[in-house]
């Protein structure tokens, strides 16, 4: 009979292993070009999905029947070498279980809506390997006992988020989007990465565990942080950076709205319920971390508030129901983050409890209104034949305020916070400019050394000298 | 007499010359293919064994070479056994991979001779035989650009102060070095020389002057194999003063930050490879330079990483390029529809190459950034901006050429037979070796070990002492 112990062990497997065989599975197909059909496919997500859930569900229920609140199961170390090691740990506790639950339900309701909303579309295929691997993505974050282990599963959510935005690629928006969003994803990764190998050798124990890490004196939400205190303040920053950017706060809001060029289910599940709550998701992780400095609090609450400000200015503008609700979305992060950073500066773990529960509310609710959208104009054509009447339309959040400030704040609104014009004019564009122009002076170097125009790449146009041109 | 005992590593390199002189006779394309391949893959099998060999601790039973020279001056060691067979596989697929429409352009025999003096060039364990076959590396590229009636001068100009300073630093630096430490000048000239071969900053230019002018495939294999990086370690790093080491470690994340940020804004498909290439070329030395058993490890795992993502990658868009002529970085292509296989496998090699999870160059980028770090922060921040600008780069190509428009074709434009196994053999390689590093980086900190030990050796005792092997052979029999 086996012990309590190897039975979550092998749920735990489990849990991993559906996802991971689901991408293993879709992705070879992919590579070798072998075309799936929709039903294989549908089936092997269903598969995958249910597999997930009820071995989630089962450790849970085992959590719960035995008292535990903390179950690490190790997979061993993958690479150990002289002041190196990387060990796959994952957690199963408070935090993670509700979460890895709730990506495998709205994965799964959506993997079925998708199954329908996209049929014979051409990229089905494509569509159902990116979900696969964020559902990977998302498990292996929800569940990382190591920082390494998070940061895995925290760029297979970037890649996937990135590919899905540009999944109508027959159009330049949807992949100029896309790229936008990679762009501030791999910002937010660059300073993940930081932050994880400064945590892995800056801290007492000399271990990357979250259990050595966080959980002094007791587990999540209560635990306290092991790290050196001359690395708090560093280390805290860098996460605060690489969650703004995972979850679209300020200054990094704009990529939410561009996020919603892809599909109506990734939408929804991906920035609408997800994704877009990894970020408050690593904070909650690591708020022993945030809560060792009132500096970070601050900035937790600071940077959450004016995201929910300027998200809701936002949203109350947008002329489209995806764009509204992606806006409306951000608000509620924003309000997440807040009672986060709360409850680090207050010192209140009981407060977050409250964020966690506000994320899985606020997920499913998300998720229905998405999903609800592409046929919200005939359900308001439907109340309003039914009534005789057009709907009362509400004041707006503007009217209450004198004309110049409204068109101030109008503006504000269209302009979306002016906030991707910010990271243009301050970062982008000297960024090109100042390449270009080394690009320019490479140039006149080489002409000069060549002693004629030395670039055979400044004629090239799209498909000059082809195959095809020839044909 | 086992077959492990024959000494495989001659017999791939006398394989790869007269290879290249049988070829060099055939003048109808499709045989001069079919020979070309047939040869590269004799000469991969035969360093495949030697690795085999070397990795079964089997020292061969005779040796040419000690006939030849009196002693092993190529020999596959802990840093090299796993480069050689790495490179003669990058040789083969490219051979195989090359399309039908430029198999006339392509010169199999030159390829087999520069796939020979590469070979030698990464096994070439005496630093005089290092420098001659780094001098006669040089040759067949100029031959390349002057065969295709290309300008020369940048190469040329470039490569000849490279010899020059190649040559005069390391005889003065081993002159000096036996009578003590090694003269300044010697040492910065020795510097100098490796830099340029890398293509650090300021002297970069011959590197993209060199993509726009040759055929891709050429241009890919001269570069890939880092030999510049080699003659760091077998000539610079076990003895040169930590000022020099700290010199070159400034200038390589300098042009490490300048290529990755160039990668991003080029607006052609070569010239944005060359970069993303120079920006890893410059991560590896970034490692070396720290000289820490961390950093180390993590940039010979890079290196390997490099022949192998870099290379599958460059193999992708050199197929993509065959199709469609040169590619403009200005407006989306839209070609993910007629070839979705190959964007598949250009995304996966591009990502691999900057150390995306589950792939080859993760566990890479991970020891290096993590050892750079502990070494110094702020090479670390340089070191994790240079690969989140790489993955940047790499993500607006595909998007560029594979997505934002529908391009429509007359012809079928799909992966053909030949290039799928070339890039599914590197596909292969690169998500098992991502997925099972562990020996691959037990074997990379090995290399690492073997040379802080003998840096400490060298430095640290009488110069008289007689010099040992830098990385120990096995015994010969």
């Amino acid at each position: 009979m086996p012990s309590v112990d190897q039975v979550i062990f092998w749920l735990g497997a489990l849990v991993i292993a559906a996802p991971t065989l689901l991408v293993a599975q879709l992705g070879l197909a992919s590579l070798l070009d072998a075309k799936l059909s929709e039903r294989t496919i549908n089936r092997s997500n269903q598969t995958a999905v249910v597999t997930g859930l009820c071995a989630a569900a089962a450790i849970l229920a085992l959590m719960l029947l035995t008292g535990s609140r903390h179950v690490a199961i190790d997979f061993g170390t993958w690479i150990e070498i002289p002041h190196f090691h990387f060990s796959i740990k994952f957690v199963f506790d408070r935090l993670s279980v509700p979460l890895a639950i709730l990506s495998f339900l709205l994965t799964g309701t959506i993997g079925a809506f998708a199954s329908k909303y996209m049929h014979r579309e051409r990229g089905y295929n494509r569509f159902f390997v990116l979900y696969a691997l964020f559902l990977l993505g998302l498990v292996v974050t929800s569940l990382a006992d190591t920082i390494e282990t998070l940061f895995a599963g925290w760029e297979f959510v970037g890649l996937s988020s990135a590919l899905l935005v540009a999944f109508f690629q027959e159009r330049p928006a949807p992949p100029k989007n896309g790229l936008w969003v990679w762009t501030i994803y791999r910002l937010s990764d660059a300073a993940l990465l930081l932050a994880a190998v400064v945590l892995h050798h800056h801290h007492a124990s000399g271990e990357g565990d979250f259990d050595e890490l966080l959980s002094i004196g007791g587990f999540w939400p209560e635990g306290h942080t092991t790290l050196a205190p001359g690395y708090v303040l560093p280390v805290g920053l860098l996460l605060i950076v690489a969650a703004a950017g995972k979850s679209g706060l300020v200054p990094f809001s704009g990529w939410l709205p561009r996020a919603m060029e892809g599909p109506t289910p990734s939408s929804a599940v991906f920035y609408g319920a997800l994704s877009i709550h990894l970020g408050a998701f690593l904070l909650l992780r690591a708020s022993p971390i945030l809560e060792s400095s009132h500096w970070l609090g601050l900035t937790v609450v600071a940077i959450g508030f004016s995201t929910a400000v300027i998200a809701s200015l936002t949203g109350s503008v947008q002329t489209d129901v995806k764009s509204a609700l992606s806006f409306a979305c951000l608000a509620q992060v924003g309000i997440i983050v807040v009672e986060i950073g709360l409850s680090c500066l207050l010192q209140w773990p009981w407060l977050r409890y409250v964020a966690l529960v506000h994320i899985l509310g606020h997920g499913c609710l998300r998720t229905l209104q998405f999903v609800r959208a592409p046929s919200l104009l005939r359900v308001y054509r439907q109340l309003e034949d039914a009534i005789g009447d057009r709907l009362p339309q509400a004041a707006g959040p503007f009217d209450r305020f004198a004309e110049p400030i409204r068109l101030w704040l109008y503006r504000f609104g269209l302009e979306r916070g002016y906030l991707d014009s910010l990271l243009l004019s301050c970062f982008v564009h000297p960024f090109t400019r100042a390449f270009r122009w080394c690009d320019a002076l490479e140039r006149r170097w080489t002409d000069l050394l060549t002693g004629e125009a030395s670039r055979e790449s400044d004629k090239v146009q799209p498909f000059s000298g082809s195959l095809e041109d020839l044909t | 007499m086992t077959p492990l005992d024959v000494p495989w590593l001659e017999i791939a390199l006398v394989l790869g010359l007269v290879g290249a002189c049988a070829v060099s006779r055939i003048t109808d394309p499709a045989r001069a293919y079919r020979w070309g391949v047939g040869f590269c893959g004799a000469v991969f099998a035969c360093t495949f064994l030697a690795w085999l060999a070397f990795f079964e601790r089997q020292a061969p039973g005779f040796s040419l070479q000690t006939r030849l020279f009196g002693s092993q001056v190529l020999a596959l060691d802990e840093l090299n056994a796993p480069l050689v067979p790495a490179v003669a596989l990058l040789h083969l697929l490219t051979a195989v991979a090359t399309a039908q429409t430029k198999m006339r352009r392509f010169s199999f025999s030159w390829s087999l001779a520069a796939e020979t003096i590469h070979l030698a060039t990464l096994s070439a364990v005496d630093p005089w035989m290092l420098v001659t076959l780094l001098t006669m590396g040089t040759i067949p590229p100029y031959l390349e650009l002057m065969n295709r009636g290309r300008p020369t001068r940048v190469y040329v100009g470039h490569m000849a102060l490279f010899v020059v300073l190649l040559i005069v630093g390391w005889a003065a630096f081993d002159a000096t070095s036996r009578l003590g430490p090694p003269a300044v000048w010697a040492t910065v000239a020795l510097m100098a020389a490796i830099l340029m071969r890398c293509g650090a900053m300021p002297a970069h230019c011959w590197i993209t002057d060199w993509f726009e002018h040759a055929s891709f495939g050429n241009g890919l294999l001269y570069v890939i194999p880092l030999p510049g990086v080699y003659a760091a370690i077998r000539l610079v790093l076990p003895e040169a003063p930590d000022w020099v080491l700290h010199a070159i470690g400034v200038v390589s994340l300098v042009t490490a930050v300048y290529a990755a940020g160039m990668a991003v804004v080029q607006r052609e498909a070569r010239r944005f490879f060359a970069y993303l290439f120079l920006s890893h070329a410059s991560l590896v030395l970034v490692g070396l330079q720290l000289l820490t058993e961390l950093t180390l490890t993590g940039a010979f795992c890079l290196w390997f990483s490099v022949i192998i993502s870099l290379g599958g990658f460059g193999l992708t868009l050199r197929a993509v390029e065959a199709r469609f002529g040169r590619l403009a970085l200005v407006d989306h292509h839209g070609l993910y529809e007629h070839s979705p296989a190959l964007a598949i496998c250009f995304l996966l090699t591009g990502l691999a190459s900057v150390g995306f999870p589950g792939t080859l160059g993760f566990i890479s980028t991970e020891l290096l950034v993590d050892g750079a770090i502990v070494a110094n922060p702020l090479v670390g921040v340089g070191v994790v901006a240079a690969t989140m600008l790489n993955g940047i780069a790499v993500v607006r190509a595909y998007f560029l050429l594979f997505t934002g428009a529908r391009h429509a074709s007359m012809v079928q434009l799909g992966i053909r037979r030949r290039e799928r196994f070339a890039v599914l053999t590197l596909a292969a390689l690169i998500l098992g070796g991502g997925i099972y590093s562990k020996p691959g980086v037990l074997s990379r900190e090995k290399a690492a070990e073997a040379l802080l030990h003998e840096r400490q050796r060298r430095v640290g005792l009488d110069p008289h002492s007689a010099p040992t092997p830098l990385f120990p052979l096995p015994a010969a029999k």
